[in-house]
């Protein structure tokens, strides 16, 4: 039960990263979360929205290096130690993680965590074991 | 004193000079015409044989040789002599990862080094000097040529190759060179190199021999003033043999070709037709001294000028100018010759669309590549990890082709440069011609 990240390829250059986003804002889409992975020549801008059809169709439209990947997004409580909770539990299971980034949701208390994993399902299963919940595309808007 | 190695031949008189070329084109001419079939196959389709050629007047009726031809010939097509006499071969890089490769018997290579030993006693080299070879050695012809050519006029040889710069000025000083052979931009970073070590004034350097690239007069200057020395002008290819092919003398106006082994011409580079003395065109080479690779008309694609003006140093020999330009798209970066079509053939085998930019540059004296690839969608991934091993790869696959590194920076794509629709594949800021 993974959700769809959106990867931008963006140049390590003045403004080209706020072009990608105009382009979606100017389009109506909403980013629920974001994350940037930069080096001293290129930027990797993760997101998630909502609608994955459109954004990603406006990102081709308009020439845009993108990617969609199937990420999971980790229920996570709003108080210490909540990542360091799922962080364990992925460390015992022998877990790599590729990358990581973390929002609030709109109700009170709640978090998620977006991990990259090489295999969701057993991420998905050492987690579940554990007592934490995986979110749906929609659960997060 | 003006110092020449084979006075009787650099200063030969015109008629004298005119009579070797004479006699050895004949002479080459049939050796080519009965030992390289690929040659004479060009002959007889031109309506040539070599009857027809009776003295360097009649050397326009020949078909010319091109890098293509070398390359079609690789390795073997143009060698005119039996392997077994051949004793070396040296070699360059070339267009689509096929490399040229010339042959040596004992006889050329003697021949060449004393083409090199001409140009270190025309810099005022003799055999109680200290000479300092860094050019590389190995399959380039900077390092073996000099190093024979040093050889020859009885110097202590420093074979020290490039690179390991705090070495070379180390045994500079220890050993107290006073002849440096290496690239320009080389000489310059050994100069900027001593100057951080606090160490020019113990240099003992007084001439330079440095060729293998593009310079200019104002990096002229800086050599002679970093390092102390007077700065020498070298030319040559390894299809024609290698440095040594012209030399600068004291006058610093011009290299002397080496006429009684290669008869220069200038050609229309469009046309093929042979221009006047003293026009600007591309330079051909003939070699009529050579046994194991001879070349008959190689055009060289370098844009030059040829000048029989009276040289105060004595010499007779004509002088051509540094190199103006270019006729194809070749590049010389650091020394190596890159061609655009290398890059693209690279791109192309590792999956990146061929929409490329390379952008060459001077910064204190040494040469900056940079290629700017686009990112195509079907590569991309999430991770850095994945693309930068990716660029790492790419990087690697580039510098197998070129021999050089080059700087790849990932751009979007449709992001580079394109003017009226087409694109700018190359942008040299050097401003070398």
């Amino acid at each position: 039960m993974s959700v769809k990240q959106i990867s931008v390829f963006v140049e390590n250059q003045a403004g080209l990263l706020s072009e990608v986003t105009t382009l979606l804002a100017d389009n109506g889409i909403n980013l629920r979360a974001l994350s940037i992975a930069d080096t001293s020549d290129f930027g990797i801008l993760r997101i998630i929205v909502e609608d994955v059809e459109k954004a990603a169709q406006i990102l081709r439209d308009h020439g845009n290096t993108y990617t969609v990947t199937e990420v999971l997004a980790v229920k996570m409580d709003d108080k210490t130690g909540g990542l360091a909770k799922i962080l364990k539990v992925l460390a015992d299971a022998e877990i790599f993680l590729e990358y990581a980034y973390a929002f609030l949701l709109q109700k009170p208390g709640e978090a998620c965590l977006i991990i990259r994993v090489p295999d969701n399902d057993a991420a998905e299963a050492a987690l579940a074991a554990a007592g934490i919940g995986i979110a749906k595309q929609e659960d997060l808007f | 004193m003006t110092k020449y190695y084979q006075p009787e031949i650099e200063c030969a008189s015109r008629e004298q000079i005119q009579q070797w070329q004479d006699e050895r084109l004949v002479k080459q001419v049939k050796h080519v015409w009965d030992n390289v079939p690929y040659y004479r196959a060009k002959m007889e389709a031109a309506g040539v044989t070599p009857e027809d050629i009776k003295s360097t007047a009649d050397l326009h009726k020949l078909p010319f040789i091109t890098k293509d031809d070398l390359r079609e010939c690789y390795p073997y097509g143009l060698l005119a002599k039996p392997l077994d006499e051949c004793v070396r071969i040296q070699s360059t890089s070339g267009t689509t990862g096929k490399r040229v490769v010339a042959f040596y018997t004992q006889h050329d290579i003697d021949l060449w080094e004393e083409c090199c030993a001409r140009a270190i006693m025309a810099v005022g080299g003799d055999k109680d000097d200290v000479c300092h070879v860094s050019y590389g050695y190995g399959l380039f012809t900077g390092g073996p040529g000099l190093n024979g050519g040093s050889h020859k006029v009885g110097c202590l040889t420093l074979p020290m190759s490039s690179g390991n710069t705090e070495r070379q000025l180390q045994f500079m000083t220890d050993l107290g060179s006073t002849i440096l052979c290496c690239t320009p931009s080389y000489a310059a970073y050994l100069g900027e190199s001593a100057k951080e070590m606090g160490i020019t004034d113990k240099l003992k350097l007084k001439a330079g021999i440095f060729g293998a690239e593009a310079w200019t007069e104002e990096m002229r200057r800086d050599i002679e003033k970093s390092l102390g020395l007077k700065a020498y002008d070298i030319y040559g290819l390894t299809e024609i043999s290698g440095p040594g092919v012209s030399f600068e003398c004291e006058a610093q106006s011009g290299m002397h070709i080496n006429e009684d082994h290669f008869i220069a011409e200038i050609i229309n580079p469009e046309t093929g037709e042979v221009l006047p003395e003293g026009e600007k065109g591309e330079l051909v080479f003939t070699s009529i001294t050579k046994e194991a690779f001879p070349l008959l008309r190689y055009r060289t694609r370098d844009i030059c000028v040829l000048s029989r003006e009276k040289c105060p140093c004595g010499r007779t020999h004509v002088k051509m100018c540094k190199p103006m330009g270019r006729s194809d798209d070749m590049l010389i970066i650091r020394g190596v010759n890159v061609f655009p079509s290398q890059i693209e053939s690279v791109l192309l085998a590792q999956g990146f669309p061929p929409n490329y930019q390379i952008i060459v540059d001077r910064v204190n004296n040494t040469d900056t590549f940079d290629i700017n690839v686009e990112m195509p969608p079907e590569k991309f991934t999430d991770t850095v990890r994945e693309v930068t091993a990716m660029e790492k790869e790419l990087v690697a696959a580039l510098k197998a082709m070129l021999g050089i590194v080059a700087k790849v920076h990932l751009m979007a794509p449709k992001s580079i440069q394109r003017s009226e629709g087409k694109a700018v594949r190359v942008v040299d800021k050097r401003k070398l011609y």
